[in-house]
């Protein structure tokens, strides 16, 4: 490519620190090289590698944002100068920003195997193989298979005297296979995700085998009956539930200049039972949503959002959690440098209680088991998801399988009607999630089985 | 971009140079408060090569590195799908106009004044509501060029607004909304905070809703965030090809109500999804796709109609990647009958602003599930209040098979469909 940025990154750094007209600028530069194989049907559809190098430059004056970002690193001065100018337009009262040490760290990739440089031929041998398997189920109309890599390095640097190189690695597989009878068409689908470890995405042939049965048999199951029913939720359906219905709401941003969310989210208020603990934390080695510094330069940390049942915290940028005079937590991020950093989740989910499955199910006379996910929706205090599987539960046992199901709730009393907490905490890595027009953000989630009482079903 | 385009050719049988650069500047408001003020700039280069019949493809942001470009595009090329189409030759465009050169005069300062007027114009009405505001000017040039010589460039002004009100009483939340966008600038919010309005007042009230089959009308908002996906889909010629798409075998056949008509059309006249070429460079059409109840076209690019043995509608589509086929703007043709025609009609339903989490079931079967968001209760042909904790399920297929009625007023939403309202006479209702 041209210039390494590193030389950009310094360049920058000078710049900024003379920057004297605003309170506070911050410059991000990323350099990345993705590839991707997708299929759809039997045949490989695309193919492609892509590289990217472009920036950013942020101000604040008198609480006013400016942002610029750009491809082109030419008249770099110019384009702090006139993200100092746009912040002063925006601005009207006093800048807050919690304190930030100034930090200056070169953090490396994970690991050290970079995913983009394995020859293509290899990777797709692999996914060959999972697209034969999905071929080979009878009644399997068509296939669609997703994988990408991609190699990041950035660079961070403040007026605050921060400057911060990370690099990270990230691999995402999805697979889904479409069944027909010649009149219905169901799907079924699995997302994996991994921090550049391609081992990861071998061996899953017996996981794409399930994919491709659960989509034959989705097409001879019948809908649910629309109603509200005691739910019990699979870890992977109950982490993008603790992501939709409860993450998003411990979002700051959303909670910080309204006063009513402030009082719906007073900390110290009863949320659920005892055993409810929900945890956000970058901290945890491995997991998608982990990193050392978030694009404010913060470092990670591990913040507990519910503890036995008690709302004890929220995410911050560092400007929420001024106003909001709280300790910041490291969860401002950006998907590029396209755009500038917001309040996001990590690594999201609920800790492990002490219930076995049998137990949970054991006691329930007609209800609805829903496992995996399509996707999830948020509205603050109503949420959806959708299941990717679902069966009935009759007399303490599982029974006939349905059509995938869409839950719906309110937020609050969702919480509150968690009533059985298990004891298999399970971390999904496929997910990524979309806020403020940014999507997809590398999160995770995960959760124990969970067991909701009057959740309401979609159906007929 | 002609020299990539030359050293492609000198690596590969058949190439295209697919370029896009553009400059936003975006105003944002958040609670309330002027916020944020952005600039955004960029420039993607995508290169795609036939070489010894297979489609190679590679993308960057760095137009100085040609090289690195065409190496990348003829790794992946080992791989690639075999290539059946043939690059456009030389064309005459159709006339579309979507640029407006007095975007480039609009001031920061005017795209805050209108965020102000609209602010002020909730805040007046609901005191207590909180907002959030955007204002977005940019222009967009897109030019391609192949190696059968054909080539194509146009440029393209953008400008929308939109508010977001949020009003919270204990913990009940309710969510407004309206946006609007064109190629020209805009110079007044009036009808947007109208809209607003109007939803704040009928949301005023609450209603419950039971649960049972009831009638429902989607408003254009409603037909958006509930019936469009799947369409969508269904439609795509590459679903069709699959076998995937449920009306894929029924060309001609009436699977829909013979009042539902459905175009796909970008060369309405400064819209920002119109455009004179798709992003293959091939000439832009109106393709009817439900012609009174019947099935009538589905879309293609290139290589997806070769594979069809049709032609490309000029839905070619570029989203970072392969070009792919994909809807320009469907527009669904108003009918008689007026909203309050519609109200009136209705002893018991709902009306549907808003359906969150729709487009997430079983879209390609035509399933559609969603919590409503902001909806009415009507009764006895009375708009009574909003109702919430309620979920509507149905299908596209059999929903749109019979409808009540299609309303006369059409309107824009989200700059990819224009739809009047539609009236259903029953879908599945479930609430507590």
């Amino acid at each position: 490519m041209t210039d390494n940025i590193e030389a950009t990154g310094r360049y920058l750094s000078e710049i900024i620190k003379k920057g004297c007209n605003a309170d506070y600028i911050e410059a991000h530069l990323e350099e990345s090289q993705t590839s991707y194989i997708a299929y759809r049907g039997r045949e490989l559809e695309s193919v492609g590698r892509r590289t990217a190098i472009g920036g950013n430059v942020r101000a604040l004056v008198k609480g006013g944002w400016g942002f610029v970002s750009f491809n082109n690193l030419d008249e770099l001065p110019n384009k702090v100068e006139l993200a100092i100018n746009q912040a002063g337009y925006a601005g009207n009262e006093a800048s807050q920003l919690a304190p930030a040490e100034s930090v200056f760290d070169i953090v490396p990739a994970e690991s050290s195997d970079n995913p983009v440089s394995i020859p293509l031929a290899e990777k797709k041998q692999v996914l060959d193989e999972y697209n034969e398997i999905i071929w080979r189920t009878p009644r399997i109309q068509t296939s669609i298979i997703n994988y990408g890599d991609g190699h990041k390095k950035s660079i961070f640097t403040s007026s605050s005297g921060s400057y911060i190189e990370q690099e990270r690695m990230d691999i995402s597989l999805r697979l889904v296979a479409i069944a027909t009878d010649g009149t219905e068409v169901q799907q079924a689908g699995e997302s994996l995700g991994s921090r550049g470890d391609f081992g990861f995405m071998q061996g899953i042939h017996h996981k794409v085998e399930e994919v491709a049965q659960r989509a034959v048999e989705l097409l001879s199951a019948p809908q649910a009956k629309g109603g509200e029913y005691t739910v019990v939720l699979d870890p992977v359906l109950a982490g993008v539930f603790v992501h939709e219905a409860f993450g998003h709401l411990s979002e700051s941003d959303f909670v910080y200049e309204n006063d009513r969310m402030r009082e719906i989210m007073t900390l110290g208020k009863v949320f659920g039972g005892p055993e409810l603990n929900i945890v956000d934390t970058a901290t945890t080695p491995g997991l998608r949503g982990s990193s050392k510094y978030d694009d404010e330069g913060m470092p990670a940390t591990k913040t507990y959002l519910i503890r036995e049942g008690k709302l004890v915290g929220r995410l911050h940028s560092r400007e929420t959690a001024a106003k909001m005079k709280e300790n910041p937590t490291g969860n401002a991020r950006a998907i590029s440098y396209r755009y500038p950093p917001i309040v996001r989740m990590t690594n999201t989910y609920i800790e492990a209680g002490s219930a076995s499955f049998e137990e949970m199910i054991g006691d329930i006379k007609e209800g609805v088991y829903a496992r995996k996910w399509y996707g999830g929706m948020t509205s603050m205090e109503m949420f959806t998801f959708a299941a990717g599987e679902a069966y009935m539960i009759r007399n303490g046992k599982l029974a006939e399988p349905l059509r995938p199901v869409m839950l719906t709730g309110n937020v609050f009393t969702t919480l509150e009607n968690i009533d059985a907490i298990g004891d298999d905490l399970d971390m999904n890595q496929g997910g990524g999630c979309g806020k403020g027009g940014q999507m997809p953000l590398p999160v995770s989630n995960g959760s124990p089985h969970i067991r909701i009482r009057r959740c309401l079903v979609g159906g007929k | 971009m002609e020299n990539i385009l030359a050293q492609a050719k000198k690596a590969a049988e058949a190439a295209d140079v697919f370029t896009i650069s553009s400059e936003e500047t975006q105003v944002q408001f958040e609670s309330n408060r002027l916020k944020h003020i952005q600039s955004k700039q960029s420039n993607t280069v995508a290169l795609r090569i036939i070489k010894q019949g297979r489609i190679g493809f590679a993308l960057t942001t760095e137009l100085r590195d040609g090289q690195c470009l065409v190496d990348n595009a003829v790794e992946t090329a080992q791989f690639g799908m075999s290539a059946k189409f043939v690059l456009p030759i030389l064309a005459s465009y159709p006339r579309i106009e979507v640029f407006d050169p007095d975007i480039e005069s609009v001031s920061i300062e005017k795209m805050v004044r209108l965020g102000e007027e609209l602010i002020t114009a909730v805040t007046d009405h609901t005191p207590g509501i909180i907002c959030e505001a955007w204002i977005t000017k940019a222009v967009v040039s897109v030019r391609i060029i192949n190696s059968s010589g054909g080539q194509a460039n146009y440029r393209k002004s953008v400008f929308g607004l939109g508010i977001e009100g949020t009003l919270i009483r204990d913990t009940d939340m309710l969510f407004v909304g309206e946006s609007e966008s064109s190629c020209h600038p805009m110079s007044e919010s009036g009808g947007i905070a109208e809209l607003v309005l109007k939803q704040l007042e009928l949301a005023k009230d609450r209603a419950s809703a039971p649960c049972q089959s009831l009638p429902v009308i989607f408003t254009p908002n409603g037909v958006a965030s509930a019936l469009i996906p799947p369409l969508m889909a269904a439609f795509n010629g590459k679903m069709v090809l699959e076998g995937a798409s449920p009306i894929g075998n029924k060309i001609g056949q009436m699977v829909f109500d013979k009042t539902l008509s459905l175009r796909d059309d970008p060369t309405v006249v400064y819209r920002p999804h119109s455009r004179p070429c798709d992003d293959e460079g091939v000439p832009s059409q109106c393709t009817p796709l439900i012609e009174e109840g019947a099935v009538a076209h589905f879309l293609y690019d290139l290589q997806t109609a070769a594979l069809a043995d049709t032609n490309s509608s000029g839905n070619g589509s570029r989203g970072g990647g392969l070009p792919t086929p994909s809807p320009s703007a469907f527009i669904i043709a108003p009918g008689s009958a007026s909203l309050d025609d519609m109200v009136s009609d209705m002893k018991e339903g709902l009306i549907i602003e808003q359906l969150m989490g729709a487009g997430q079931g079983n879209i390609l079967g035509g399933d559609f599930s969603g919590n409503v968001l902001l909806g009415y209760k009507v009764e006895s042909g009375k708009i009574v209040g909003r109702v919430k904790d309620t979920m509507v399920t149905g299908n596209v297929y059999q929903v749109l098979k019979e409808i009540a009625a299609v309303g006369s007023e059409d309107k824009w939403v989200g700059g990819f469909l224009s739809t009047p309202p539609l009236y259903c006479p029953s879908l599945s209702v479930a609430s507590k």
